[in-house]
């Protein structure tokens, strides 16, 4: 039996009631071998030293006294956390987006990112939705699961997703009365090859399921008689 | 029109309200008026009110609160699970159950399966028009 384990303890004074143990004050003098520490040292209980307090530096009077008392702020001791993931929702999830460009869609998620969005995607092949984030609100999860072993999404995080910077330049005064130059906003290769190479092991996946492909491809939507409170996702 | 399903003791029931809701059970003793014993394998002996119960065709052999090994036995005996399952009436339960417990997935094929299915028909129905024509 090694000595770092052992067994939790169960409670010497199990409660009666609440409140009122089983034992009495003696009684558990007794039980807890108070008798027993103040015989092995010579009766009383062993007492170390009082640590020797470093003396403090001392401070000078403030020159200065506010005329009313300053309020201090309360104390707030609350991490930031991304937002709890519903259990419903597990790697591989097909999630049906309710909101926005691509309402109805049902698309494969993927992982949660630090910010608490969802990373999502078509396949774009599939039904034209590309990595993308996505607010859990905004998504009900269906119990479809599917196999997102082959996939790395290590890369991807809320700095991949957000806006480029550009440098502002400056005008003068002739350029500013001529049309602004729209620069096409285009998708970088880069970007391009990431999907295609996310969608590769999703796709082989999907083709492995019968009628799933279209059904991803395919939009939600309620029709006459259906009850979405009733529904099972 | 006669009454052709009697409240008798060993007449199975439907329970149609409350928290055994779609059970079936057998009634085992009349109370009074508008109440009876009632038992099931899978639950405690207890009364129940007749407003709550559907009575059903199958009828068993039981003497008066029969004990739950030989209510068991005289279920066995008739057969109530097979002949409740093939039942129109239970079979469309089933049937509405399994409606029910539907995923969106299994919504989706069986979407799929209905076309298909309407355009096999189509077919043969245009080429009995032809015949005909």
């Amino acid at each position: 039996m090694a000595p770092t384990t052992r067994k939790p303890h169960t409670c010497r004074n199990p409660d009666l009631i609440r409140g009122v143990g089983k034992y009495s004050r003696s009684k558990m003098y007794h039980k807890r071998g108070l008798w027993a520490i103040k015989a092995k040292n010579g009766g009383t209980f062993p007492k170390h030293e009082k640590q020797a307090v470093a003396a403090a530096p001392t401070e000078k009077p403030p020159k200065f006294y506010p005329a009313d008392d300053v309020k201090k702020p309360l104390v707030n001791k609350r991490k930031a956390r991304p937002t709890k993931l519903r259990a419903s929702i597990t790697p591989g999830t097909v999630l049906i987006i309710l909101a926005g460009r691509f309402k109805g869609k049902r698309v494969v998620f993927l992982k949660q990112l630090t910010s608490g969005l969802l990373l999502v995607t078509g396949p774009f092949k599939i039904n034209g939705v590309p990595l993308r984030r996505v607010n859990q609100s905004y998504v009900i999860a269906t119990s479809t699961k599917v196999d997102v072993l082959g996939v790395n999404v290590e890369k991807f995080d809320d700095k991949y997703f957000g806006k480029k910077v550009e440098k502002k330049k400056k005008k003068s005064e002739g350029e500013f009365f001529e049309a602004e130059k729209e620069e096409k906003n285009l998708l970088p290769q880069d970007k391009k090859d990431d999907q295609k190479t996310v969608d590769a092991a999703l796709i082989a996946a999907i083709e492995c399921v019968p009628d799933l492909k279209t059904y991803l491809g395919a939009r939600f939507s309620l029709k006459a008689g259906m009850k979405p409170h009733e529904l099972v996702f | 029109m006669p009454f052709k399903r009697y409240v008798e003791i060993g007449r199975v029931a439907l329970v149609n309200y409350g928290k055994d809701y779609g059970k079936l059970v057998v009634i085992v003793d009349v109370i009074d008026q508008n109440r009876a014993l009632v038992d099931s394998p899978d639950m405690v002996r207890g009364q129940m009110n007749f407003k709550r119960l559907t009575l059903t065709d199958i009828k068993i052999d039981i003497k008066r609160v029969p004990n739950k090994k030989t209510l068991i036995a005289a279920l066995e005996a008739a057969d109530v699970k097979n002949k409740w399952e093939n039942s129109s009436w239970g079979r469309k339960l089933i049937v509405q159950k399994k409606r029910a417990s539907l995923n969106d997935f299994d919504r989706f094929k069986i979407m799929l399966a209905k076309i298909k299915k309407a355009g096999v028909v189509r077919q043969e129905l245009a080429k009995l028009k032809k015949e005909t024509a």
